[in-house]
């Protein structure tokens, strides 16, 4: 009741006071022209279509590279110590730099190595910065999970003559990936975004696509409908994100 | 005695500061089912824990059938399937049925995948779970949990079984169900160790009680000498403080 009114109280004031801005004409008609948001539309949603396909050739890579290093820096033997510091400055690097950095150096530097076709593709580079930086991440993600796993678990697993790589597949694992989806859905959503980043390095996906519009039509609106275009999609999956994980903690409590 | 099946000879095993065993001999012969006493702490569960190598020995020996197996870098993967081990917190895999839980070592150690099955069952039948084989661990009460953790091991076709106060997280109606399944492997001639706080079971089915106190063997006899007639004065006071 008083969150209602409260809420309803601010939306009239952003409604009533906002419009009195001394240039909220100017802004009405660069950022919200209704014509425009529907010429431009359809176009957008086609080039959101390729952020889409670099989204769902970019997961599976990360999610195996990312298990990868996670199982790396989670390495035992005194053998295999060079694998655990490999995975760290592995994670500590790619987490380390913004991605719109990687993405240039990158997506930029690889194919200025003068690479034939269709090695020298933006395409390529710049998944390969996305996967970089986001399989750093999942690797901590899944590094965490399969920590939070006691270690009862794994001694039950070696008491019956396990071998640790069975244990590890088996026991350890399939309960540490279930235990941390909900954090790789926000990952998810987070990814989803960054691959607009691409767009500084040729691929016309939407992002570009809107800049393209913006320039032609000399209208910021296209931005606009790019960023409705995102929120459709980012936003039922953070929810389902908070969703699984409310459902997780219930569980476990 | 003739050679014991398992034996420890001055067993040292400290946690940093903590001397948790001081110097422990013991044998087990085959066949024999030992239960060992004493309060928390008293070093009960490292001991076990040290007979099949989930904790390294600081010192001492630990010789199954003559070889010793404390040995650093001795392979005990081959070990861990002789010697089986449950545990007082069941530590089922919550990700898997009660069937899964009991086939997947069999399946991944003992390479078997088509014989294991009817094995299995018969397992589950034999000790009142038939209907329960593709339960999860949660839908099953901490009575059948435990017993298809002792199931669990048993289908390694172990030659002695390590038992670490296994019905001490469960209610007591459900205490009854776990010891039957011990008095049945005790039937079998199953060679057993058994931490526990069940002093009547102790008195009814050991073959010999040993008492643990402050990491060493205080006393060690038949169950009637130790419980009737204890000769050590801690003896006599941790089982007045028990037996009340």
């Amino acid at each position: 009741m008083i969150a209602g009114l409260s809420t309803a109280i601010v939306v009239v004031l952003v409604v009533v006071l906002v419009p009195l801005a001394p240039g909220w004409d100017a802004v009405k008609r660069s950022f919200f022209d209704a014509e425009t948001f529907v010429n431009t539309f359809p176009t957008l949603l086609r080039a959101f279509l390729l952020d889409v396909a670099i989204f769902a050739w970019s997961v599976p890579m990360i999610f195996a590279l990312g298990l990868a290093i996670a199982l790396a820096r989670g390495a035992q033997s005194a053998a295999l110590f060079p694998l655990r510091i490999f995975g760290a400055v592995y994670v500590d690097l790619f987490r380390g730099i913004p991605v719109v950095l990687l993405v240039y150096l990158v997506g930029f530097g690889v194919p200025g190595l003068g690479l034939p076709r269709p090695w020298n593709s933006p395409y390529i580079w710049g998944t390969v910065a996305l996967v970089l930086t986001y399989s750093a991440y999942v690797a901590e993600v899944l590094r965490s999970g399969i920590e939070s796993i006691h270690a009862s678990q794994r001694n039950a697993a070696i008491c019956l003559g396990l071998s640790s790589r069975d244990t590890m597949r088996y026991v350890i694992l399939p309960q540490a990936i279930r235990r941390v989806v909900p954090a790789n859905m926000n990952m998810l959503v987070a990814l989803q975004k960054d691959v607009a980043l691409l767009s500084f390095i040729g691929p016309v996906e939407i992002l570009r696509q809107a800049g393209i519009f913006k320039s032609l039509l000399a209208n910021f609106t296209p931005y606009v409908v790019a960023a409705v275009i995102f929120l459709c999609v980012t936003v039922p999956a953070t929810r389902y994100a908070d969703y699984l994980l409310n459902k997780d903690r219930n569980a476990r409590s | 005695m003739p050679d014991p099946k398992l034996s420890l000879r001055g067993v040292e095993k400290s946690f940093g500061e903590a001397h948790v065993l001081r110097g422990i001999d013991l044998n087990i012969g085959a066949g024999e089912l030992v239960c060992l006493i004493g309060a928390s702490g008293s070093g009960k569960s490292t001991l076990l824990r040290c007979m099949n190598g989930l904790e390294p020995v600081d010192d001492g020996a630990v010789l199954l059938d003559g070889v010793d197996i404390a040995e650093p870098g001795f392979d005990l993967g081959p070990i861990r399937q002789r010697i089986g081990i449950v545990f007082q917190s069941f530590n089922l895999f919550p990700h898997m049925s009660a069937y899964e839980n009991v086939a997947l070592a069999p399946r991944r150690v003992l390479q078997e995948t088509d014989t294991a099955r009817p094995r299995i069952e018969a397992l589950f039948q034999r000790f009142g779970l038939a209907d329960h084989i593709n339960k999860y661990p949660d839908q099953l009460s901490g009575g059948q949990q435990q017993r298809v953790a002792v199931i669990r091991a048993l289908a390694m076709r172990p030659e002695t079984l390590l038992l670490d106060e296994i019905t001490s997280a469960l209610d007591p109606e459900l205490v009854g169900e776990v010891l039957d399944v011990l008095r049945q492997l005790r039937n079998d001639g199953m060679t057993m160790v058994l931490a526990t706080h069940e002093m009547s079971f102790a008195r009814d089915v050991a073959d010999r009680v040993v008492f643990m106190d402050q990491g060493v063997i205080a006393e060690e006899g038949a169950p009637e000498d130790i419980f009737s007639n204890p000769k050590r004065d801690r003896t006599r006071r941790f089982l007045a403080s028990v037996l009340r």
